[in-house]
């Protein structure tokens, strides 16, 4: 083949170069590796997004934004169809009891099926939001539950933990925030 | 069950798009005629089944047809009609029917209108606009129906259409968008239809011309709306961010601008073939990339709203197919294209069209660069990066000048060469006194308007976009003496109007770009800001009742400084939207053509105050104004019949 019509294939090669690029990104993707709608900690260091949601437990409370204690607490995302948030559990009310602030945040669940949850394994929690949709939940950028977002009294987000949060974390990554719990 | 025949039409669609991938294709390549005038039949049956399976879409959103799943998550009841209607398509299930539609109504205005060339081009080129059809309904119907139905429990009211959709901008936005995505199918045809036959001539880039041309139009128009919308919909008074899906539709438009200017001289002087063909297969391959970089999902956007990555897999498997065998095709056959063209001296036309495309290109990949790395480095392990407007900013505005000093030129150079060249350098000379005259009377005015101290970069840019602005409006104003009226030629004051629209394009976001100034601030009602020679008072905040949503309306008093002179009431607004539960914020705006005030609600932060983020953008209609004239420009031979250049 003469020289110049290797040339030619220049934009073949080209887009297999991005085509191998997409691939891989597909898969990442697929395989739950890579999620393009988390960027990294882009919450982190900004304050907890806009809210209007009911609560779970009396549909006719508003909560908002308004409401969220003036002190450090954690949104800690959960279901009943989510069976590592049952595992979660236990530790949350053990955090509880060291009069640690947790806002459930009940994401794309059902209120009965939670409230019943709630009476039988006990309740941790300060208050839930009821995020039916998922509308905030999207807001705040949830990967899956569990997942824990840590605030701060200015209502600042400062870390967040996606997965079961046990002592393991709380002491590795959260005492180190040295928020005043 | 009479919107399953909506469903059932498309099924049909599918199997009638298959036999126009196939037949007309093998009629040409057998020399077969009745293969080949199978087109007439296919095509116009093809359009009807798709429009009949639209048409049901649409008629399932207006009568609340919660059955199917669709209108459920993307419907209410209580939204208006008009917004029933736009939410067809404000969903990815609904958005690819009407990608289709639109491809459809392509390929019908290509099979009335190729009547008069030759049958071979014309076949190829249809099988391959129903190829591209066929690939796009398997996908809408594998992996995206429209039409799914939850028969069982449909929901009484359905949740809403996203509130950022719910606007006029997005009702047109998508349509308009894609007819210039969708339109450069026709371009790519011809391309593959010239490759196949190994052979390209003047005429074929005058076949090719008016339907890239008008693809081109929409797609300026589309991308123009799309940044009209962002600028009044998302309240941060910013038109263009550099976002992913924007460059998607900037690297289409791009490719497309390089082709227009390029099929120019393969018409007129049959040189840059492989070239043309080159660029017409990037610009639909781009158009391609675009949505499967809004639709998988790859990328997070401000202005993407459906997104799977499992769709995100089909599209890429369609795009390779596409994309990497047009390419393959080209790399295998465009030596057969390859001509040394007439030789051309540097000032020439020729020599002007080739630094546009080479301008152009280096845009392009500045673009891909950009809107790439980011996923390279993903895809690689580096981590995750951004590159962000500094970098696209600081790449375009050297690229931009030069290429508008270069376009400066373009009324004047004839083809192959130039002669007495010295006649041109006084002329020259007075259209740069003029514009820097201009341009210093601008730029001062300005600084002591926005109490700004001179910057001789930005005056330096602003002389460049007179420049070409002086230039294209001085050949209107001698356009009498040098043609007679009878023969009107229609390319030439295209391209006066295309190049008028990018100077006074490229004035607005200059302007706009060195002089907007921005404060946020914290009032209650009565309070008073000055900004610039502005003052804003809050006069009320008032809660007001919509179709679906219940809103808090601020009114803001507009007076000038000194005199004290009423000039605007502006009324911003914050929505609660109470299906979806969302807020939205509905930035208020006094405009003219000099200026925009721009207010926008932030946070209430008591009772009665309000965190406001007030904008003065001077100049900022003219970035949208331009893209109209762009738009009229290329698209001027629909309005004007066709007469010949003497």
């Amino acid at each position: 083949m003469k020289q110049s019509q290797l040339k030619l294939f220049f934009p073949f090669l080209l887009f297999l170069f991005i085509f191998i690029i997409f691939l891989t990104l597909e898969e990442k993707i697929l395989k739950g590796e890579y999620d393009p709608s988390i960027i990294p900690s882009a919450l982190i260091g900004e304050t907890v997004p806009e809210f209007i949601l009911t609560d779970l437990i009396n549909e006719n409370i508003i909560l908002t934004n308004n409401e969220m204690p003036k002190k450090p607490y954690i949104i800690n995302v959960w279901a009943t169809w989510c069976i590592s948030c049952r595992i979660e559990h236990d530790y949350l009310l053990k955090l509880k009891e060291q009069n640690v602030t947790i806002i459930g945040l009940n994401y794309k669940d059902d209120r009965v099926k939670s409230l019943s949850w709630l009476e039988r394994l006990g309740n941790p929690y300060f208050f839930n939001l009821y995020d039916v949709d998922g509308i905030f939940g999207m807001n705040i950028g949830v990967y899956g539950a569990p997942e824990n977002f840590f605030v701060d009294e200015n209502a600042i987000i400062r870390y967040r933990h996606i997965g079961i949060l046990n002592d393991e974390v709380w002491k590795n990554k959260i005492i180190p925030l040295g928020l005043d719990w | 069950m009479i919107p399953e025949i909506g469903h059932i039409s498309l099924i049909f669609a599918l199997v009638i798009s298959f036999l126009l991938a196939l037949f007309p294709i093998i009629g040409s390549y057998q020399n077969n005629s009745t293969y080949m005038k199978f087109t007439d039949v296919l095509v116009p049956i093809q359009s009807l089944c798709i429009l009949i399976s639209f048409l049901f879409l649409v008629y399932a959103f207006l009568t609340d047809d919660f059955t199917f799943v669709l209108v459920s998550n993307n419907s209410n009841t209580a939204l208006p009609f008009y917004y029933k209607i736009s939410a067809t398509w404000g969903n990815h299930e609904g958005s690819l029917l009407l990608w289709i539609l639109i491809l459809s109504v392509w390929t019908f205005l290509v099979n009335l209108k190729t009547k008069n060339i030759p049958i071979k081009t014309r076949s190829n080129v249809l099988s391959i606009l129903g190829f591209i059809a066929f690939g796009f309904i398997l996908f809408i119907l594998f992996t995206s129906n429209p039409f799914e139905r939850q028969i069982f429990f449909p929901p009484l009211n359905g949740s809403d259409l996203n509130p950022l959709l719910q606007d006029i901008g997005l009702i047109l936005h998508p349509p308009i968008l894609y007819i210039g995505y969708v339109g450069f199918a026709v371009a790519f045809s011809f391309a593959i239809s010239a490759l196949i036959e190994g052979r390209i001539d003047s005429n074929w880039a005058k076949w090719t011309k008016n339907w890239t041309n008008t693809a081109w139009a929409f797609l300026t128009l589309g991308i123009a709306l799309g940044s009209w919308w962002a600028y009044y919909e998302l309240g941060w008074g910013g038109w263009w961010f550099w976002d992913p899906v924007e460059n998607a539709s900037l690297m289409p438009w791009l490719a497309g601008t390089a082709l227009i200017h390029s099929l120019s001289v393969t018409e007129k002087k049959e040189s840059f073939k492989s070239w043309t063909i080159l660029l017409a297969l990037m610009t639909f391959s781009l158009s391609l990339l675009g949505t499967f970089l809004v639709r998988s999902g790859i990328l997070v956007s401000v202005h993407a709203f459906a997104s799977d990555p499992e769709r995100g897999l089909f599209i890429l498997i369609f795009l390779s197919i596409v994309a990497g065998g047009s390419m393959l095709l080209y790399g295998i056959r465009a030596n057969k294209l390859m001509k040394t063209g007439n030789t051309f001296s540097l000032f020439s036309r020729e020599s002007l069209l080739l630094s546009n495309n080479i301008v152009l290109l280096t845009a392009l990949v500045v673009v891909l660069l950009g809107t790439l790395f980011p996923l390279v480095s993903v895809a690689f392990g580096w981590g995750s990066y951004s590159v962000g407007p500094p970098y696209f900013n600081f790449m375009f505005v050297p690229l931009s000048v030069i290429m508008i000093f270069l376009m400066g030129f373009a009324p004047f150079f004839p083809w192959e060469k130039t002669n007495n060249l010295k006649k041109y350098v006084p002329k020259f000379l007075r259209y740069i006194i003029l514009s820097i005259f201009l341009s210093l009377f601008t730029v001062l005015t300005m600084d002591d308007l926005f109490d700004k101290s001179f910057n001789f970069l930005s005056f330096f840019i602003v002389s460049s976009c007179f420049w070409l602005l002086v230039i294209n409006l001085n050949q209107f104003l001698t356009f009498k003496k040098k043609f007679n009226l009878k023969s009107i030629p229609i390319k030439f004051i295209s391209m006066l109007i295309a190049h008028l629209g990018i100077a006074v394009l490229a004035l607005g976001i200059s302007l706009t770009s060195f002089y907007s100034v921005h404060k946020d601030v914290r009032m209650s009602v009565g309070d008073k800001i000055i900004l610039t020679s502005n003052i804003f008072m809050l006069e009320s905040i008032e809660l007001t009742q919509g179709p679906n949503f219940i809103s808090k309306v601020a009114k803001i008093n507009v007076s000038k400084k000194i005199t004290d002179k009423f000039i605007d009431n502006i009324y911003p607004e914050k929505r609660f939207y109470s299906a979806s539960q969302q807020i939205m914020t509905e930035a208020g705006i006094s405009k003219n053509i000099f200026r925009d005030l721009y207010i926008s609600l932030g946070e209430e932060l008591e009772a009665n105050t309000w965190s406001v983020s007030i904008h003065i953008k001077p100049f900022v209609r003219l970035i949208w104004l331009g893209a109209i004239l762009m738009a009229i420009g290329s698209m001027l031979f629909i309005f004007i019949k066709h007469k010949k250049y003497s």
